[in-house]
């Protein structure tokens, strides 16, 4: 079983970030999960989401502590959260920054950078970064088909949208340049 | 049969579009789920007949209660304080014997402030004359609600269908919703035989003297415990139509268990999941969860749970005394010789994972009777 964390702030779909991922891995023919923990129901702080695929049914409803995966779709958090908190030695680290990888200090985890908050920026006009972090993801890790993620932002969203997003998660794919590295 | 991968308040909704009621009456504000929002959506689309967004919950039982007596079929979901400001008419519902179908979308209750899981809230109506039944997971959730209306219709007895809050309500994953069509199958169309109808004027609910209001309860009191074996019958059809069988409880591995957690809920997934793992290190652990717990089945439970070191593990609390499920294990275990400890706790959301059971199971190991809250794990502090 494969379990994911998302981070990121309210406001920014980092639920629905989760929820598309198993949706897209549902389309491939696995079992998913997704389920959100966030404080009360307002708009700014730290918000955490789960995702578990697996290609068996998932009976379990616990949080994930020790996550294969884990994106950070708001630079900003990682202040205030412990990102790899848990995170297995040989999982992944993905995190949403403009900063160079260099200026990112975390505790010895190795981790990708990806600078989803300017694509966000260029295609809503808003840095909400769900989507586009997921597109990183697919480039990243290979869980799902890119082609699944966009199927499920068409299922979800209404067309304008959809095809605003599908763009958005289309310049982030290509813009990291190598494909799936290690660990899935 | 259709899969979906969805959350278990949408997928609850689309069960209970249908099972197709005549009157669904909700107040969708905090702390209720999106169903209440997932029902006002099928009716504005007109795939449900009727949808009355009240002004509060106690509005939203006092509709049903009403469209209940004139022989429809009725449906609300609520949570937690929604489900309190409920109480009164709760009572009203089950003395009339008018068949309305709740979910609870079980979250705790104030104070403080909280909008996660735990299951205080349906605990705290358990004596108003409701059928109570418990859902592990969305699958489960989907099948009762559909079960609830031909249970309640038949039984002439309300039902609550208490799925816990956050874990299921708002998790995405797959579940197969039956159809209309295949629901059809199952559920047939309800035809009551005393209901208000201006051709034919009758009082329901009217006032009786100390002569004959204890014969009213009584029988309320009756019904309710002879409804387990409607709630069996229409479990077993179910199973025959859907190749998902239900009943009054389900065992796990439980039959040559010396060890066994009992409790109700989501949390009874991961103690499944636990029971598979202490399993291959060859040790003998069960797990019971229990499906219906109004009416309690006290003999059922005796004859299955007798003799064995037993954990009861519950999300709730009876404050000042034992926690409510507790208390009723060991009434149905009196006279027996089986050892029974009392762990509570998980309340308001907290984490309820394999590594907490873990220590459970190896807490009862010991062969005393405990009463304890649920240590918190490392790591949960959020």
């Amino acid at each position: 079983m494969l379990e994911i964390r998302f981070h990121g702030r309210a406001g920014q779909g980092i639920v629905t970030a989760a929820e598309l991922l198993a949706e897209a891995a549902a389309m491939e023919g696995k079992y998913s999960q997704a389920f959100p923990f966030f404080g009360s129901e307002k708009r700014g702080p730290p918000v955490t989401s789960y995702c578990r695929i697996d290609s068996r049914p998932i009976l379990i409803h616990e949080e994930i502590e020790k996550p294969d995966l884990v994106i950070v779709a708001e630079p900003s958090v990682l202040a205030e959260v412990q990102v790899d908190a848990g995170l297995k030695k040989e999982g992944q680290l993905i995190v949403n920054s403009s900063q160079p990888k260099e200026k990112i200090h975390l505790n010895g985890h190795s981790f990708s950078v990806v600078n989803g908050t300017d694509i966000a920026l260029k295609y809503f006009k808003k840095p909400i970064t769900n989507t586009v972090m997921l597109g990183a993801l697919c480039k990243l890790t290979g869980i799902v088909k890119l082609d699944s993620i966009k199927k499920a932002i068409s299922n979800r969203f209404p067309e304008k949208i959809a095809a605003l997003n599908i763009k958005a998660i289309q310049e982030c794919y290509d813009a990291i340049p190598s494909g799936p590295s290690g660990g899935f | 049969m259709v899969v979906k991968t969805l959350n278990g308040a949408k997928a609850v909704a689309e069960a209970v579009k249908n099972c197709q009621p005549d009157v669904v009456a909700c107040y969708p504000i905090t702390p209720s789920t999106h169903i209440a929002e997932e029902m006002n959506h099928y009716y504005a689309n007109g795939d449900t007949k009727t949808f009355i967004a009240v002004e509060s919950e106690f509005s939203a039982i006092s509709a049903l209660i009403g469209g209940a007596a004139t022989g429809a079929r009725t449906f609300t979901a609520t949570s937690s304080q929604g489900l309190l400001l409920m109480h009164e008419a709760l009572f009203n519902a089950a003395g009339m014997r008018l068949p309305i179908v709740m979910v609870v979308a079980n979250r705790a209750v104030s104070a403080p402030l909280s909008i996660w899981n735990d299951e205080q809230d349906s605990m705290s109506q358990r004596d108003t004359g409701w059928i109570q039944l418990y859902c592990k997971n969305n699958q489960e959730a989907v099948d009762s609600v559909i079960q609830a209306f031909e249970i309640a219709e038949t039984t002439l007895l309300p039902v609550m269908v208490c799925i816990d809050g956050h874990y299921l309500t708002h998790a995405v994953g797959q579940v197969n919703i039956p159809p209309q069509s295949e629901v059809q199958d199952v559920l047939p169309p309800f035809k009551p035989k005393i209901f208000l109808d201006p051709e034919n004027p009758l009082s329901l609910g009217v006032y009786t003297n100390p002569s004959h209001y204890q014969e009213f309860r009584e029988d309320l009191h009756n019904d309710l415990l002879q409804s387990k074996e409607k709630i069996i019958e229409i479990g077993k059809k179910f199973g025959k139509r859907f190749l998902r069988t239900y009943g009054l409880f389900e065992e796990y591995k439980l039959k040559d268990a010396e060890f066994v957690l009992v409790g109700l809920g989501s949390v009874m997934d991961n103690v499944k999941a636990t029971v598979n793992e202490l399993r291959n290190e060859n040790q003998k652990v069960g797990a019971l969860h229990l499906r219906c717990f109004r009416p309690f089945p006290s003999e059922e439970l005796k004859k299955i749970l007798s003799g064995k070191t037993i954990g009861v593990i519950e999300r709730d609390l009876s404050l000042g005394a034992q926690p409510p499920l507790y208390t009723e294990i060991v009434e149905a275990l009196q006279g027996t010789n089986t050892i029974v400890s009392s762990f509570f706790g998980g309340l308001g959301g907290r984490n309820l994972d394999r590594t907490a059971i873990k220590v459970l199971f190896q807490k009862i190991k010991s062969k005393k009777p405990l009463k304890e809250w649920i240590a918190q794990q490392k790591g949960d502090q959020k």
